[in-house]
């Protein structure tokens, strides 16, 4: 496997919608058999690079190769080989969902067992609904359905987890894991944090419409020179707080007040920074109750790298 | 247990075409909408309109209101699957992402494209059994003068009339979003029944029947009497049709959006 082509691989990819740049010069790889996410906030060009991967949009710059096949001009040997997961819909709002699932299973040679595919996605007592009373969870998880059954070698998984439960949320994490240890590629986006650190071998960081950062969870987290500080005090905070609070910190901190008593600060893991952020409480006559170093997250590294926040 | 090694592959084009065919051809039928355009509607202006023409005396130029109204409804039921079906359906495929799913399948356009006109034939033939039933049990007496001619020039005119209301069907439903193409389908459908000389002949709308019998509607309607009235095949009305199919088709391919 080591000398074949990697499972996706895109270089200086760039793509306009009229004049606005969604993707910008963009390039990445993903090996085959792994689970690799693509991490950024809305509007950062996930989506775009996904389907510009699946053969939905030519590339306008750049390259893109797909188990080494160009996804436009060998589309018809490419689609047979990957699954895809569309971020919302692609179902007649009346069918129902197994009939659904077997009609995209029959387009296919060598199909899984519906039966056990809609178990196993907790499909089962839903088989017989109409898609468009099916709940979003559930739309999400037939999606993910189609995109397994034709038991593809790559899977384009487009915001697998949103809208679901978490317990909903878990058994997709846990059947991304399978899929992947049979040796199946997964490609995923996504917007939460945990989700690339939970699930992802190898992150790629998109904002703008270019890859800011790349690298395991590991690598992207470890030997932070920042940390995530959560400061609980006894009572409301004086106005201005956040801003007096920073001037106390000096550069290089961001400084956010969630309510009346509570405020996440981002700066330099050490203890001089604790040990101003508790002189600084009690120049203001608060107490803190909770004052905690978190450890670092994607998060984090996301703010650092961008000074915006992910989840927004 | 590698329940998910991979075994990729499409499966034959004909499988596809015909799994394709069966889907689209059982969500036409389930749907009420559909259901109330392809049959009911039909059947309710036969029945209604035999029994209208007796009582106001209709001229049909000799004609008895069955023989001549007959022919008319399997052409309308022809175009309310073809046109109107068609560009609703397809509208709602673009909207919900139904085509952009499968065009990450290994069904390719043309296996799709196959699949909507074998569902689309499969419904009219039922309608047609249907209707057929509906017409023979008020009285209808369908010209027996050359019972081969009449079967070739009825299966021409639902061929040429199939591919010029579906032609032009996919050309609405490919450029509108899809309530337009609900709206406007809904319209067209009502406006060419009551005024596009697909139910009454062409000769009962005056000095309009210039213009209706250049309508696919006019030409379908004059073309299916043609068959069942007269036992000829009415190459002008088929003509008609073909020019109206080849439009539809080269607006569809220049203007189709597949999302």
């Amino acid at each position: 496997m080591s000398t074949a082509a990697p499972a996706v691989s895109v270089d200086g990819l760039v793509m306009r919608y009229g004049d606005k740049v969604a993707v910008d010069g963009l390039s990445l790889e993903v090996a085959r058999g792994s689970i690799t996410a693509v991490l950024g906030p809305n509007g950062a060009g996930k989506t775009t690079v996904l389907e510009t991967c699946e053969g939905y949009r030519a590339p306008q710059q750049g390259t893109v190769r797909v188990l080494g096949l160009d996804p436009q001009r060998d589309r018809a040997r490419l689609l047979p080989r990957i699954g895809v997961m569309l971020q919302a819909g692609g179902a007649w709002s009346g069918v129902r969902a197994h009939e659904m699932l077997a009609h995209m299973a029959s387009l296919h040679a060598h199909p899984l067992d519906t039966a056990m595919l809609s178990e196993r996605l907790g499909l089962a007592d839903c088989g017989k609904t109409p898609y468009r009373r099916l709940s979003g969870g559930q739309q999400q998880r037939l999606g993910l359905a189609i995109a397994l059954v034709g038991r593809p070698e790559l899977v384009f998984v487009d915001e697998p987890t949103a809208g679901m439960d978490p317990q909903a949320r878990r058994t997709t994490w846990e059947l991304l894991e399978e899929v992947r240890a049979d040796g199946v590629t997964v490609v995923l986006t996504t917007h939460h944090m945990d989700e690339a650190e939970h699930l992802a071998d190898l992150i790629h960081i998109l904002d703008r419409g270019t890859v800011i950062a790349s690298g395991t969870p590991g690598e992207l987290t470890r030997d932070g020179r920042t940390a995530t500080i959560r400061l609980v005090v006894n009572r409301p905070f004086p106005d201005g707080a956040p801003e007096s609070l920073r001037a106390e910190l000096g550069p290089g901190t961001e400084v956010r007040q969630l309510d009346d008593v509570s405020m996440l600060i981002h700066g330099p893991a050490d203890s001089m920074t604790l040990g101003r952020v508790s002189r600084w409480c009690e120049e203001h006559d608060v107490l803190p109750q909770t004052l905690n170093l978190g450890q670092r997250n994607l998060e984090d590294v996301f703010l650092e790298l961008t000074g915006r926040e992910l989840a927004t | 247990m590698n329940t998910f090694a991979p075994a990729p592959g499409g499966a034959a084009l004909s499988r596809m075409v015909l799994s394709q065919a069966r889907m689209e051809a059982r969500l036409m039928l389930r749907n009420g909408e559909q259901l109330l355009l392809a049959i009911v509607i039909p059947v309710i202006v036969l029945v209604g309109g035999v029994a209208a023409a007796g009582r106001i005396g209709l001229d049909l130029d000799g004609h008895r209101a069955v023989d001549i109204l007959t022919p008319g409804v399997l052409a309308l039921a022809v175009m309310s699957t073809a046109f109107t079906s068609v560009a609703i359906s397809t509208g709602f495929e673009r909207r919900y992402g139904v085509i952009k799913l499968l065009g990450s399948s290994p069904l390719p356009r043309h296996g799709l494209l196959l699949g909507k006109v074998v569902a689309l034939l499969n419904v009219v033939v039922l309608q047609l059994v249907v209707l057929v039933v509906v017409g023979l049990a008020l009285g209808w007496e369908p010209t027996l003068a050359h019972p081969p001619r009449s079967v070739l020039a009825l299966v021409l005119s639902v061929a040429f009339g199939t591919a010029a209301f579906a032609a032009l069907g996919l050309f609405v439903a490919g450029v509108l979003r899809a309530e337009a193409t609900l709206a406007l389908a809904n319209l067209v459908y009502l406006l060419l029944m009551a005024g596009g000389g697909i139910v009454l002949p062409a000769s009962t709308y005056g000095s309009a029947s210039g213009v209706v019998q250049w309508l696919p509607s006019g030409a379908l309607g004059e073309a299916m009497r043609a068959a069942l009235v007269d036992a000829t095949v009415d190459g002008r009305s088929l003509i008609v049709l073909a020019i109206w199919a080849a439009v539809g088709t080269v607006l569809t391919a220049r203007t189709f959006r597949w999302e």
